[in-house]
């Protein structure tokens, strides 16, 4: 099982936290796209707290949070 | 002069006298304005050993160029003077209005000197100025005296005061504007109540005089344009606020818990800015000619409409002293705005001291009058602490002394998370080692604002970099904290540059000013600033050694989260740091560097 977290605006329309079945291979790129979230509104892609890329294969257990652009201070 | 008003209103508290004297136009061009301008008035007029409480002190109101103007977040002042809470140059920066009546008012600058017999205020109405007595607002919060001052002059006077917290000399007072804005840390506040000065009131009609209008109007349009096409500043701030950074730092596991003991709390989500987008917020709020709009307005739970809080404040009094309660936060962040306190050296404070509870450093008796608990995680608590710092009541006496001289009256320093005894804020500086260096070299002490580095090893803004490398990082930290001492002094405000960038600024400035400034040249500007400030701080008596972190960050690794077992490399940064600042390799500005910066 993969855990998949969005915040701020990915959240309109979906749920905060979503769990995705593991499959060898599964990355960045799928998730996106079953969750209909186009790339270019994501800026930071973190798979345990740390950036990857979306080709990255994700492993069995992984968490995952995905952002839009966003900054603050 | 476009853009300044050229003049600075000097008020002599002891005699009374009020002088209007010509801005010094030759510094103005070196140093800019605001933040620059003012500490090279200050370096200049007092001597930097000086108690900051003496009357020696001087405490300095400052615009900057852009300051009332159509530039976007033309609204800042800044108040500089020698910090009683670090010994260093402070330099506290905040929007809202009043910034902006003063130099409508015609001036850019007030310099305070000396301190007045009885309480005063100073009411400014273009070219009349008065000192008035202020023995009917002294000890009243800041909403009331905002209010009764507002009642007097008019609703378009702008009100900049201190809450009982200054009078009291509390070391983490703030100065408050508009009732809920705050040029907060540092404890400039207090500086403001030692000279027994209660209140400014500014009421202008002037206006400011721009180099050539149909310029500024096209550059500030393309400006704006920028700043609203950027989802961080034209989508993200406005929505959600600041908060919407809990997640995100969380997520990265930098988000300091329970006084940086650890850096993730699964229950982080309880208190973001998505969470009070759906539940306390009623309404945004913009400072002056602001297009980003980050401000929050929030119900409390007893039905009162207030100034919400922003990220630090929610993490300061969130997860730093473990209280996942957006009504007790923000209801402590309105004490805080009432007695005229900085929201994050107050929450931090308070957290500092639940940790010496619960070390056993502060036992159950000292506490049992005050009838407040210590313990982490209890939401009334930040709110009746706050009310007691303010107060200087019980064990809120001590508190209202800063972490730094809290923990050590206990004998435990190091349980103070702050540089130069400015307390920390909400990034944990051993995932972010760029953010991190520049905790430890930033001229007021452990600050954020002073090169938010967070921007690139975080946010991925101009570009990202590698959170956990020091690689480089030296060269980033000098620029950020160059640009930032340029953005400043300039009058805009710091989160501009989210979207926008040097040129942008060199733009803005040119136009309205008619200045030759490139961006070679108003960088270096921000360069000679930052090293003004260095030089005031090494006479202050403020040494090297001091460009440290608190011993936890430095030795022991982080415990859970997303950052697991990291620490922060400041032996491995610092020495390439002085090197790229052109400082000797014990931190000290080399005799070539400040003759090629002309400092």
């Amino acid at each position: 099982m993969i855990k998949v977290k969005l915040f701020a605006t990915l959240r309109e329309g979906r749920a905060n936290e979503i769990d995705f079945e593991f499959f060898p291979g599964i990355n960045g790129r799928f998730i996106l796209e079953k969750l209909g979230i186009p790339e270019k509104q994501v800026s930071i892609f973190l798979v345990n707290g740390r950036d990857y890329s979306l080709d990255e294969p994700i492993s069995d257990g992984d968490v995952i949070a995905i952002f839009p652009p966003v900054g603050g201070g | 002069m476009y853009g300044y008003a050229g003049k600075i209103l000097r008020i002599d508290l002891i005699n009374q006298s009020i002088k209007v004297e010509d801005l010094n136009a030759e510094w103005a061009k070196k140093y800019i304005g605001g933040r620059g301008l003012a500490s090279k008035y200050l370096f200049e007029e007092i001597d930097p050993k000086v108690d900051p409480f003496s009357p020696d002190n001087k405490l300095i109101i400052t615009t900057g160029p852009l300051t009332g103007t159509s530039v976007p977040t033309g609204g800042r002042y800044m108040v500089v003077t020698k910090s009683p809470l670090t010994e260093a140059i402070a330099c506290s920066n905040s929007g809202g209005f009043f910034g902006a009546e003063l130099k409508a008012a015609g001036y850019d600058m007030i310099i305070l000197e000396g301190k007045a017999s009885k309480p005063v205020y100073i009411a400014i109405e273009d070219d009349k100025v008065e000192i008035k007595d202020a023995a009917h607002l002294w000890g009243k919060l800041v909403y009331e005296t905002t209010d009764l001052l507002k009642q007097k002059y008019g609703n378009k006077a702008k009100v900049l005061a201190i809450g009982p917290a200054g009078e009291k000399l509390v070391r983490i007072a703030a100065v408050m504007n508009d009732y809920d804005r705050a040029a907060g840390r540092s404890g400039v506040g207090a500086v403001m109540g030692s000279k027994n000065v209660k209140a400014i009131v500014a009421k202008g009609s002037k206006g400011v005089s721009v180099a050539d209008e149909q310029k500024v109007k096209d550059v500030v349009a393309s400006k704006i344009k920028i700043i609203r096409e950027n989802p961080v500043t034209g989508e993200g701030l406005p929505a959600y606020g600041t908060a919407i950074l809990v997640n995100i730092i969380n997520e990265h596991g930098i988000f300091p818990v329970a006084n940086f003991q650890r850096a993730y709390t699964p229950e982080a989500d309880k208190i973001s800015g998505e969470t009070m987008a759906k539940t306390i917020l009623t309404k945004k709020h913009a400072c002056f000619r602001c297009p980003i709009a980050c401000g929050r307005v929030v119900r409390l739970k007893d039905g009162k409409e207030v100034g919400g809080p922003e990220y630090e404040t929610v993490w300061s009094y969130g997860a730093n002293c473990e209280v996942y309660d957006l009504n007790a936060i923000s209801e402590a962040n309105y004490w805080c705005n009432q007695y005229g306190l900085d929201t994050i050296s107050t929450g931090a404070t308070i957290a500092a001291a639940m940790e010496l509870y619960q070390r056993g450093y502060i036992k159950d008796d000292e506490i049992d009058k005050d009838g407040i608990s210590l313990k982490f995680g209890d939401p009334e608590a930040i709110v009746g602490w706050t009310i007691k710092i303010g107060k200087r009541e019980g064990l809120g006496d001590k508190m209202a002394e800063g972490s730094y001289r809290l923990c050590e009256a206990y004998g435990a320093p190091h349980l103070s998370m702050s540089v130069k005894k400015l307390e920390l804020p909400a990034y944990d500086p051993r995932g972010v080692q760029g953010h991190g260096l520049v905790y430890a070299t930033a001229n007021r002490g452990g600050c954020h604002v002073r090169g938010y580095l967070i921007s690139a090893e975080i946010l991925g803004i101009p570009q990202k970099l590698d959170r956990f490398s020091t690689e480089g990082k030296a060269e980033w930290a000098k620029i950020f904290q160059d640009l930032t001492a340029v953005i400043d002094s300039l009058g805009m405000c710091l989160f501009t540059s989210f979207a926008l960038g040097l040129k942008d600024y060199v733009d803005l400035m040119n136009a309205v000013c008619g200045t030759d400034y490139t961006e070679e040249t108003l960088l270096a500007a921000g360069e000679k600033i930052y090293n003004l400030e260095r030089l005031f701080n090494l006479k202050a008596g403020i040494d090297p050694s001091q460009d440290t972190l608190p011993k936890r960050l430095i030795e022991e690794p982080i415990s859970e989260g997303p950052s697991k077992g990291v620490v922060h490399k400041l032996s491995d940064l610092l020495p390439k740091y002085y090197e790229v600042r052109g400082w000797d390799e014990k931190g000290y500005p080399k005799e070539e560097t400040l003759k090629r910066l002309e400092v």
